[in-house]
């Protein structure tokens, strides 16, 4: 019993446990509508952009970068909303051509003198560098998320049902846009160092698609999304300590099974 | 809803100088129209004719110059117009978890439907429903309605909060004969029993002179022609836009051709 328990007397497993315990349900959360309101792309690129937020706070002597990475994601986020809303392009397009392009100018700038390799951490994360400061900092997006989707989820999904006739009612389309754009940006900004740049994605959309699979109303939905979400995030925490694999790609391995087991007997259970 | 026998008729809705442009092109140029509660007005004309560059104006949705006023002729004080919008289409695709109540519920009232179903608002919905005989389709996904069904549950979406002007975008495509049959007859129901105007985008040019009180021909960004069906549909200007060109012609002539075994 001790042996199974033992991860416990580590303060760094306990800080990686709560952090699981806190994000994860946020990304179910969230991901219902990125993948609701197709926005994989924009969510992927905005990840992509810590590169660039931490290259420019280095640039600018910003002390901690993460302040740097979450205003750089933050304005990254309201710029491709705006170009995108004005549909002169595909906003698929706009959205690679600005990610592309950050990334570049963040990747040239951190690898200048050869010390990329100060920042390939970024790349996997590494959930044991939580702090308990960044714990903080997640309670509060944590309280302000919930609390945002209480009294804004009605809204989002209106507009993202049909902007036009959201608007007649007298929805407040681009800053529900606006505002979701920017919870996006600090939920990926904060947990960017443990989950990792690669699979940070994979980690707000696959939780979502798996219930998506499976249930036939918002409520259903979000349930099975949260709960997937922190199913994943638990047992791969756990998984990865035991075998000692990286904790953010062992999560995402176990988020893909459910999303194929869910895929596979889909039908069989709404029936 | 709050169901007036008649309509008073007493209610107005006047636009002046509706104009809508991109850059330098023009999509609607100087519209003037004037709309009394209980009449079935249907806007026709070509693809691209502004049609729905119309229909975003009135719903504040683009930019826009001139003005809509709403105005009760029988004392003339203003009030807020308040327009029910039917889209063509949504945005939900096949798979989506949004029932029928999570599509009005979000934008109906307040009570976050991801969290729970509000008796209340279940039952205010189901109720509106019923005016359109859809009250079982509540619980159904809304991507597994047929385009019939999805048009009342939209249609009911419209009416609830007691507009007064119903605003529908070419509703009726999708829908067989019948259900075009069914629509036009619910639209006539509406409007005598229900104090609002209707505004309608139709390609039915069939239904609309049956059902129509009032015809706006649009082309090339303006009014080329409105009055009654019959003042319109007898105008040059409507045999200039929907007359058969040259080629249709041609093409009739073959067939005919073709039929009576005629060959050149």
């Amino acid at each position: 019993m001790s042996q199974v328990t033992s991860w416990f007397d580590y303060n760094f497993m306990r800080n990686a446990l709560i952090a699981v315990i806190i994000i994860t349900p946020l990304f179910g959360l969230m991901g219902t509508m990125i993948v609701n309101k197709k926005m994989a792309f924009f969510s992927d690129a905005l990840g992509h952009s810590a590169l660039t937020g931490i290259a420019v706070g280095i640039v600018f002597g910003v002390q901690d970068t993460t302040i740097s990475m979450v205003v750089f994601a933050i304005l990254f986020a309201l710029l491709l909303n705006k170009i995108g809303s004005r549909n002169t392009a595909s906003t698929d397009t706009i959205i690679s051509v600005f990610s592309s392009c950050s990334v570049a100018i963040g990747l040239a700038i951190l690898s200048k003198g050869g010390n990329f390799s100060k920042y390939s951490s970024l790349l996997v994360g590494d959930v044991l560098s939580i702090t308990t400061r960044e714990i903080v900092y997640l309670v509060l997006i944590f309280i302000a998320t919930v609390i945002f989707w209480v009294f804004g989820f009605n809204k989002l999904n209106a507009v993202c049902i049909h902007r036009t006739l959201a608007k007649s009612k007298r929805v407040p389309v681009s800053l529900m846009d606006n505002l979701f754009a920017v919870f996006v940006a600090l939920i990926v900004m904060l947990s960017i160092k443990w989950v990792g740049i690669m699979i940070i994605n994979a980690l707000l959309i696959l939780p979502a698609a798996s219930s998506r699979n499976i249930s036939v109303n918002m409520r259903e939905y979000h349930l099975y999304s949260i709960i997937f979400s922190l199913f994943s995030g638990l047992v791969g925490l756990f998984v990865s300590y035991y075998t000692n694999v990286a904790t953010g790609p062992m999560i995402v391995i176990i988020a893909s099974v459910i999303f194929f087991l869910t895929y596979f007997l889909g039908n069989k259970i709404k029936e | 809803m709050r169901k007036i026998i008649e309509p008073c008729g007493f209610h107005c809705i006047k636009m002046n100088h509706l104009g809508v442009r991109f850059g330098d092109q023009v999509i609607l140029d100087d519209v003037n129209l004037h709309f009394h509660c209980g009449s079935l007005n249907a806007i026709i004309g070509k693809n691209g004719a502004g049609k729905s560059t119309f229909i975003r104006a009135i719903l504040d949705d683009i930019p826009h110059t001139g003005e809509i006023e709403f105005k009760d002729t029988k004392d003339g004080h203003m009030q807020k117009l308040k327009i029910g919008y039917v889209p063509q289409s949504i945005n939900i695709e096949k798979n989506t978890p949004v029932s029928v109540y999570d599509l009005i519920a979000s934008y109906e009232s307040n009570a976050p439907v991801f969290l729970h179903k509000s008796k209340k608002v279940y039952e205010k919905i189901k109720n509106t429903l019923a005016v359109f005989e859809a009250e079982d389709l509540i619980d159904k996904q809304v991507c597994n309605l047929s385009g019939g069904q999805l048009q009342r549950v939209l249609l009911s979406m419209a009416i609830m909060d007691e507009p007064n002007l119903l605003l529908l975008d070419e509703p009726v495509s999708g829908i067989d004969q019948n259900g075009m049959e069914l629509f036009f007859q619910t639209m006539d129901y509406l409007k005598k029993n229900y104090d609002l105007a209707i505004i309608l985008i139709s390609h039915d040019l069939d239904y609309v002179a049956k059902y129509a009180d009032k015809v706006i021909l649009l082309d090339h960004a303006t009014i080329a022609k409105q009055g009654t069906v019959k003042e319109v549909f007898q105008s040059p200007e409507f045999d200039h836009v929907f007359g058969m060109s040259s080629e249709e012609k041609w093409i009739r002539e073959g067939e005919k051709n073709e039929s009576g075994n005629i060959l050149v």
